[in-house]
C-alpha cells in the first residue's frame, strides 16, 4: 500500500478560480518526488492539502492508511506529527534560539501544559543537538534565529522537521530564497534524509534542473492539473515547455 | 503640465490656511475670547506664580507626608497597569484576528475593550465614585478600567503584527492552540507589549493625580486640599515632587525599552 494516496482532489478558494482539479497520484514509502510548475499552478495548495493546513474541498487524501479529511481535531494533530514541513521562508520564531526552535518539532507529542512550560526530556534535547550536529550548525545552538543566514535558518527548519520523526516531509520551495551554494547544501541534506533515513520527501521546486538532478520522480502541475507524472529522465524538453507553457529558451534554468 | 499641478497644490495650501484663520476668528468671536488680551495677562500670571508658588522651609517640613502620598499614587498606578495588563493579554488573545478561539468571544473582547477605552478616565472616576465611594479602591478601579481598554487595543495590534509564518509551522507540527500562542505568538509580540505597559505606567502616574483629585485619594487629594486652603507653598512642593517622579519614571522606562527592543 502506498504511503500517500490522493484521489480526485479538488480545491478552490473562491467560486471563480479552481486551484486544484481532480488531482490523482500516489507516493510510495522512501520516494523522493518533486512537484514543478509555474507560479499559481497550485503547488503550495496541493502540499497543504496533504497535512490539511488548507481544508480539502472534495476528494480524499489517504496518509498511512488514514483518511486525512475525516480526522477530528485531536487525530489530525497526531497525524501531523508524522508529517514534517519545510517552508520557503523557514518559518522559525525569530526571537528564540536555534535549539528552542528545533524542540518546537516535539510539541505534537506533548500535552498542552508540557509544551507551554517547555518540559523536554533529556533524550529529546540530546536528539536535537545530534540533529544540529548532523546538519553542521551545532555551534549556533544558542544563537537567536534572526542572527543566522538564510541557509542556516533552513537547516534549523530541517532539524525541526526531523525531530518529529516523520514518515513524510513536505518541502514548499525550500531553496527559493537561497543562493546557489546554500541551495546545494539544502538539497543534498534532503536527498540524504530520503536515502539514509528512508523518509519520503515531496519537494515543490521552481528550478527544473534541480528537480531533474535530485528527484526520482517528477510531477508537473499546470493550472491545477497534473500534466506530467513520471521518472525524472522522462521529463523531456517538450514536456517542460508544455508545463510552463512557453519556450524553455526563455526560461532561466538554474 | 507639472507647473500647473504645482500651482494648483500651492493654491490648495493657501486656501486651507485661509480656512483655518477664518475658523479661528469665528470661534474666538463666538466664545468672546480675545487672543491679545490673554497674551497680555501672561506676565501677570507668571508674576503670580513666582510670588506665590514658592517652596518655603515650612512647606518642606510636610515633605515626608507628601512623599508617602506620592508613593501610594505611584504604586497604585503600577498595580492598576500590571493587573490590567494580565487581563488585557487574555482579552487581546480572544480579540485578535489571528489567535481568536471563535467569533463570539472575539466580538465580546473587542466590545469590552472599546467601551472601557472610549470613556475617559475622568468619567470613569466619577461613575465609580457613586458606587464605590471616596476611597483608594475607586481610584484604582478607574485607572484599571481605562488601562484595560487601551492595553487590549495595543496588545491586539502587537499580536496581529507578529509574523504568522511561525504559527503556520507550529500548526504543521501538530502543536496545540496554547502551545502555539505561548511559543510562537507571545515571544514575538512581548517586546512591544512590555513597551506599551511602560508607556501606560507613565500615563497612569500623570492621570492618577487627576483621578486622585476626583476620588479623594493619593497625591491628587493632597494637592486639592492645600490648593483649596490657599496654601500655595505646599502646592508648589507637591507639584515639584510630581514632576520629578514623572521624569524619573520616564527615564527608567526609556532605559528598559532600549534594553528589550
Amino acid at each position: 500500500m502506498p504511503l500517500l494516496e490522493v484521489k480526485e482532489l479538488n480545491k478552490s478558494y473562491n467560486s471563480e478560480i479552481q486551484v486544484l482539479k481532480n488531482i490523482e497520484f500516489s507516493v510510495g514509502a522512501g520516494e523522493f518526488i518533486s512537484i514543478i510548475g509555474p507560479s499559481g499552478a497550485g503547488k503550495s495548495t496541493l502540499l497543504r492539502c496533504i497535512n490539511r493546513m488548507v481544508e480539502i474541498e472534495t476528494g480524499c487524501v489517504f496518509f498511512d492508511g488514514k483518511d486525512v479529511g475525516a480526522q477530528n481535531k485531536k487525530d489530525l494533530r497526531r497525524l501531523r506529527t508524522n508529517i514534517g514541513m519545510i517552508f520557503q521562508h523557514y518559518n522559525l520564531v525569530p526571537r528564540l534560539t536555534v535549539i528552542e526552535n528545533v524542540l518546537h518539532g516535539r510539541f505534537g507529542y506533548k500535552s498542552t501544559i508540557g509544551g507551554v512550560l517547555g518540559l523536554f526530556t533529556e533524550e529529546e534535547k540530546q536528539r536535537a543537538f545530534d540533529l544540529l550536529e548532523k546538519l553542521g550548525i551545532a555551534e549556533q545552538a544558542y544563537k537567536r534565529c534572526d542572527q543566522l543566514s538564510g541557509g542556516q535558518q533552513q537547516r534549523v527548519g530541517i532539524c525541526r522537521a526531523l525531530i518529529q520523526e516523520p514518515k513524510l516531509i513536505l518541502c514548499d520551495e525550500p531553496i527559493a530564497s537561497l543562493d546557489p551554494n546554500s541551495s546545494k547544501i539544502i538539497m543534498d541534506h534532503l536527498k540524504q534524509i530520503s536515502t539514509e533515513l528512508g523518509i519520503t520527501c515531496i519537494v515543490n521546486l521552481h528550478q527544473v534542473e534541480v528537480a531533474k538532478d535530485y528527484a526520482h520522480r517528477i510531477s508537473g502541475l499546470k493550472q491545477g492539473e497534473v500534466v506530467f507524472d513520471g521518472a525524472s529522465p522522462l521529463l523531456s524538453q517538450d514536456k517542460i515547455e508544455h508545463i510552463y507553457g512557453m519556450e524553455t529558451r526563455e526560461l532561466i534554468t538554474v | 503640465m507639472n507647473e500647473k499641478i504645482m500651482r494648483k497644490k500651492k493654491l490648495q495650501l493657501t486656501f486651507v490656511f485661509l480656512i483655518i484663520i477664518a475658523a479661528t476668528y469665528l470661534s474666538s468671536a463666538v466664545t468672546e475670547y480675545n487672543l491679545f488680551e490673554s497674551v497680555a495677562t501672561i506676565p501677570a500670571a507668571f508674576a503670580w506664580i513666582f510670588s506665590n508658588l514658592i517652596i518655603t522651609q515650612e512647606a518642606l517640613e510636610r515633605l515626608p507626608d507628601i512623599l508617602e502620598k506620592l508613593n501610594e499614587t505611584i504604586f497604585m498606578s503600577i498595580a492598576a497597569t500590571t493587573i490590567a495588563a494580565v487581563f488585557s493579554l487574555f482579552l487581546a488573545l480572544m480579540g485578535s484576528k489571528t489567535t481568536k478561539a471563535n467569533n463570539i468571544l472575539s466580538v465580546i473582547a473587542r466590545f469590552v475593550a472599546s467601551l472601557s477605552r472610549n470613556i475617559p478616565v475622568v468619567a470613569w472616576s466619577l461613575i465609580l465614585l457613586i458606587s464605590f465611594g471616596q476611597n483608594s479602591v475607586t481610584g484604582f478601579l478607574a485607572l484599571f478600567v481605562a488601562t484595560l481598554g487601551f492595553l487590549t487595543r495595543a496588545f491586539i495590534e502587537s499580536i496581529d503584527e507578529a509574523d504568522q509564518k511561525s504559527v503556520e509551522a507550529l500548526t504543521a507540527t501538530g502543536a496545540t492552540y496554547f502551545q502555539i500562542v505561548s511559543k510562537a505568538v507571545i515571544p514575538q509580540s512581548l517586546p512591544q507589549m512590555i513597551s506599551w505597559i511602560l508607556f501606560m505606567i507613565e500615563t497612569n502616574i500623570r492621570s492618577a493625580t487627576l483621578v486622585g483629585i476626583l476620588t479623594g485619594t493619593g497625591i491628587g487629594y493632597m494637592f486639592d486640599l492645600y490648593y483649596k486652603n490657599l496654601n500655595y507653598n505646599i502646592v508648589a512642593l507637591i507639584t515639584l515632587t510630581i514632576v520629578v517622579a514623572v521624569i524619573a519614571i520616564e527615564l527608567i522606562s526609556t532605559r528598559i525599552r532600549k534594553v528589550i527592543l
